[in-house]
């Protein structure tokens, strides 16, 4: 009966992937990967509410009158590019933290700035 | 997974994936873009910073077996939530009631666009796109003011050194790419000035061009690179694409108008939009290749300086 929300679900379960690496590993590297499975999942869910059974793409010709709704194909479009913009500016801060601490695993951070303080 | 060069290629694999998923959901655009951000682009600057910190993950001490409790607990709640969610593909659905029909029945006589998608990004919602545009902008100078390293010329001579005996491996590379540059480029163009009819624009086209300047500076080396495109331009052109975006605003301001309404930029109001998405598209293009470049150089430039300093202490 629920079978329809199927795509609901994968999002949900891509989500939990994602969110369980930002929470469960201590490498910077690998909570931003995590990170960006996780704003993945949130494209899938915009895009998969935009389509339509049968519609097409939302680019105007002859002889279709059914499209999928172009307002959240416009919104992921441009959350992509952001997101590329803040996952670099995320890898950044990682490079800097591995300049100054030597390391970026989140365990020896905290160590170090525990025997300085 | 413990071998990071491993996790960020299937990172890699996962966007192109997710790409030829949205291509079966009918959104080309956003295809596009992931294709060539996720696949991409997002791949290489994740390559250079595992380059630098190193490619193992050191083993965790504590235990996972609460974030795993608290990712399930999440994971059931979002489930439940969905049970009241209209089912995929209806047409009835209430977001496809409200504002969508206006764009799919009218943007052809009120735009002059074939492709929705350019139309609602360029003029409809021309303000968000340009408040996105500022976003990618600061990002870029983020970037700039985390990474950027001032350069001595006797640095870069040295530097110089070290690049030669490495690019002169790959010979075969070296001439297939400069045979494709021109090609990517070309192509980058195409798709920032056919996004009207097409799929395409200018987040799509600025990436694209900034893939085939990165590829020539990933097999020529970051010294050459530097030389061939000037770093002070760049910045400057990440600049003024935000300007021409603003400017398009303020003359249709000046026409009479609202901020960016396009009917006022000319006699007729089609032309008048076709002229304003053309230009704030060119304003979208330029800014997007210039941030991605600077971000590029600057995650580049860092780690060589990371790495020769580590050698010359060791």
């Amino acid at each position: 009966m629920f079978l329809g929300l199927y795509n609901y679900w994968i999002m949900v379960v891509l989500m939990m992937i994602g969110f369980y690496i930002v929470i469960a590993h201590g490498n910077l590297v690998k909570k931003i990967v995590g990170l960006t499975i996780f704003q993945t999942s949130v494209f899938i869910f915009y895009i998969s509410i935009s389509n339509i059974d049968g519609g097409t793409a939302p680019i105007l010709a002859e002889g279709i009158s059914r499209y999928s709704n172009p307002l959240p194909h416009v919104l992921i479009l441009t959350a992509i590019v952001v997101g590329i913009a803040t996952t670099a500016l995320g890898l950044a801060l990682a490079m800097r933290i591995m300049e100054a601490y030597g390391s970026i695993e989140e365990e020896e951070i905290q160590q170090r700035d525990n025997r300085e303080c | 997974m413990k071998d990071l060069f491993a996790v960020v290629m299937l990172s890699g694999i996962y966007g192109l994936l997710s790409a030829s998923f949205f291509v079966a959901l009918d959104a080309v655009d956003v295809a596009f873009t992931e294709a060539s951000v996720g696949a991409g682009i997002a791949t290489l600057l994740m390559l250079v910073t595992v380059t630098m910190t190193g490619r193992y993950e050191h083993t965790a001490h504590h235990k996972p077996i609460w974030a795993l409790v608290v990712v399930l607990v999440t994971g059931v709640l979002l489930i439940y939530g969905t049970l009241d969610m209209p089912y995929f593909g209806s047409a009835d659905a209430p977001g496809h009631l409200h504002v969508a029909p206006r764009y799919i029945n009218d943007s052809m006589q009120e735009i002059g666009v074939p492709n929705i998608v350019t139309s609602v990004l360029a003029s409809y919602r021309g303000y968000d796109t340009l408040g996105e545009v500022v976003v990618i902008f600061t990002a870029g100078v983020g970037v700039l003011a985390l990474l950027s390293v001032t350069r001595r010329p006797e640095e870069s001579a040295e530097i110089d050194a070290t690049n030669v005996s490495m690019h002169k491996k790959h010979l075969i590379l070296r001439i297939v790419t400069k045979m494709l540059i021109p090609f990517i480029l070309i192509f980058a163009l195409y798709v920032q000035f056919h996004g009207d009819y097409g799929p395409g624009g200018g987040f799509q086209a600025g990436v694209i061009f900034a893939a085939a300047i990165i590829l020539y500076s990933m097999l020529f080396g970051m010294s050459t690179a530097r030389r061939v495109i000037n770093q002070p331009l760049v910045q400057f052109l990440s600049a003024f694409g935000v300007l021409i975006y603003g400017s398009v605003g303020i003359v249709s301001m000046l026409n009479g108008g609202n901020f960016l309404d396009y009917n006022l930029l000319s006699d007729d109001p089609v032309a008048g939009q076709h002229l304003g998405i053309l230009l704030v598209e060119l304003g979208i293009g330029c800014t997007v290749t210039s941030v991605m470049v600077i971000i590029y150089f600057n995650f580049g430039g860092r780690t060589e300086d990371y790495m020769r300093n580590r050698t010359k202490d060791a």
